[in-house]
């Protein structure tokens, strides 16, 4: 049990004024905005926006102001923040069919209807240290060229996969109500619509390890990357005293689904099944671990061998929210005294038995 | 009464349409496309207010509903002194912006207004339009054709 002290108030207040100094480092140097950081570590305030599970750019950016670069602190501000908000309602399911594409790559068709745009990508880059950033300059001006009589329409890979029964169709909405931890704590077993939920929130690197791990033969699934898109989607809502679709805006989501093991029964032909990932931003990293997890995460469904970590959903979403784990990590670091002045107590008597019953078999 | 429905759907588009502009807009075209409109005055309905939309996905992209994450939503609602009542609702949390699109939503409710006040936000999409159409030429640059290897047989 954590007993909580009191006193330190002074001490408190002035590390916090220390804490706003060293957040803004060297006088000399210019003081960041929130606005350089938003534009400028895109990436960043992307996973902040998807960890934290709200997408406001702004707010990410200020977090991870205040967070001095701390990523979990950041997302743990953002987290706070929603608290004080009212909740209006859930919006229309977003259409990543219909997405303003900002890159789309498959790794399992060459020719796709709408084509394969690589976007701004780190892939084929050298990964070689660019000194050239750390002058200030411009950079060239982005290549165009006219776009394709095709790129207008781009359907999901995993629909044209379906049109042949190749593929597993998506699970239907049959209207069931949608599950939400935010609302309620998560039991067990989980819907996979709860899985990819906290999937979704969770920690990237948490679930990029599981992921892997899923590779390297700890559940193994044999996932090829279908599709990964980056882009836009329109966002709608129906207020209730309007009774209609009201377009909020646009945000800007990563899509990824894997094309993974087939399986088939004595009822069933044999066929592909799916995982599926989305974020906020564009977080293709995350998107393809959390599509990997929710493949393995269906073992128990499609009649797996289970056992591996990632297949065992108890264990993959207890631990896969970066702010949960943080707190009961962290928590350690607050003063126990009670605690351990309880203990120190306890090994003192248990080694006064232990040398009076050594000395007593001595004698 | 089929010719009703029909002309109410196209009103609604119509409503959708400036709705979606004004979401898109950046605050100085939303006042400067009111200043346009010789808008009247507007009392608040219910005051300008930032809270949560939570975004849903659906599995696969097509399937059943899941909650992705919550995005921040400002909304505002007013009526002019004429008597219609307008709303707006934006990603976001700009509650001045909010109450300017309420206003352009009232003020389009009127039938010898709308014109003027899709006149207005003409250029917001004109400007949306060549930003898409920009960003479509530099991601068609980076459109790709893998050619596959042939595999050596030893």
């Amino acid at each position: 049990m954590y007993v909580a002290v009191k006193g330190g108030e002074a001490a408190i207040a002035s590390a916090h004024r220390l804490l706003a100094e060293a957040r803004r480092g060297d006088p000399a140097v210019p003081e960041i905005g929130v606005d350089q950081i938003a534009g400028q570590l895109a990436l960043l305030v992307d996973r902040v926006m998807t960890e934290g599970s709200l997408h406001d750019r702004d707010l990410a950016a200020l977090a991870l102001k205040q967070a001095r670069g701390d990523l979990i602190e950041a997302v743990f501000l953002v987290r706070a923040y929603r608290t004080t908000l009212p909740r209006f309602g859930a919006s229309e399911p977003l259409d990543t069919g219909a997405m303003r594409l900002a890159r789309r790559v498959s790794a399992t068709y060459k020719d796709l209807p709408g084509g394969q745009v690589l976007g701004p990508t780190f892939d084929y880059t050298h990964r070689l240290i660019d000194f050239a950033l750390a002058a200030e300059g411009a950079s060239e001006p982005a290549a165009q060229a006219e776009p394709a009589p095709d790129a207008a329409r781009a359907p999901r890979v995993t629909d044209l996969l379906g049109q042949d029964g190749l593929i597993e169709a998506s699970p239907p909405d049959e209207g069931a109500p949608v599950g939400d931890l935010t609302r309620e704590p998560l039991d067990f077993p989980a819907e996979r619509d709860l899985r990819l939920q906290a999937l979704a929130r969770g920690d990237e690197g948490f679930v990029l390890a599981l992921a892997y791990s899923t590779q390297r033969g700890y559940g193994r699934t044999h996932p090829f990357v279908g599709e990964i898109r980056v882009g836009e989607v329109e966002v709608e809502f129906v207020p209730e005293e309007l009774g209609f679709a009201v377009p909020l805006g646009r945000l800007a989501v990563t899509e990824c689904q894997t094309v993974n093991q087939f399986h088939g029964s004595a009822a069933e032909a044999p066929r592909f099944t799916r995982g599926y990932g989305l974020a906020f931003g564009h977080s293709e990293r995350k998107a393809m671990a959390m599509a990997l997890v929710d493949r393995a995460l269906r073992a128990d469904e499609l009649g797996e061998a289970g056992g591996a970590p990632a297949q065992d959903q108890e264990f993959v979403l207890a631990h896969c929210d970066a702010l949960q784990a943080t707190g009961f990590v962290e928590h350690l670091k607050l003063p126990h005294y009670v605690d351990f002045q309880a203990e120190l107590e306890l090994v003192r008597r248990m080694r006064a038995e232990h040398a009076e019953a050594t000395q007593e078999a001595a004698e | 009464m089929p010719d009703v429905e029909s002309s109410g759907n196209e009103a609604l588009a119509a409503r959708r349409a400036v709705m979606a502009l004004c979401a898109l807009a950046h605050p100085a075209e939303l006042r400067a496309a009111l200043a346009a409109s010789e808008a009247p005055e507007a009392e608040d309905l219910r005051p300008p207010e930032t809270g949560l939309v939570m975004a849903r996905g659906r599995i696969g992209g097509d399937g059943r509903r899941f909650n992705l994450g919550e995005v921040t939503v400002t909304r505002a609602a007013v009526r002019l002194a004429e008597g219609e009542t307008g709303f707006a609702y934006h990603l976001g949390r700009d509650r001045a912006k909010a109450r300017l699109a309420a206003i352009l939503d009232a003020l389009w409710q009127q039938p010898d207004r709308r014109h003027a006040v899709e006149r207005a936000l003409a250029p917001v999409a004109a400007r949306e339009e060549a930003e898409r159409q920009a960003q479509a030429r530099r991601t068609a640059a980076t459109r790709v054709d893998f050619f596959t290897l042939a595999r050596g047989e030893d």
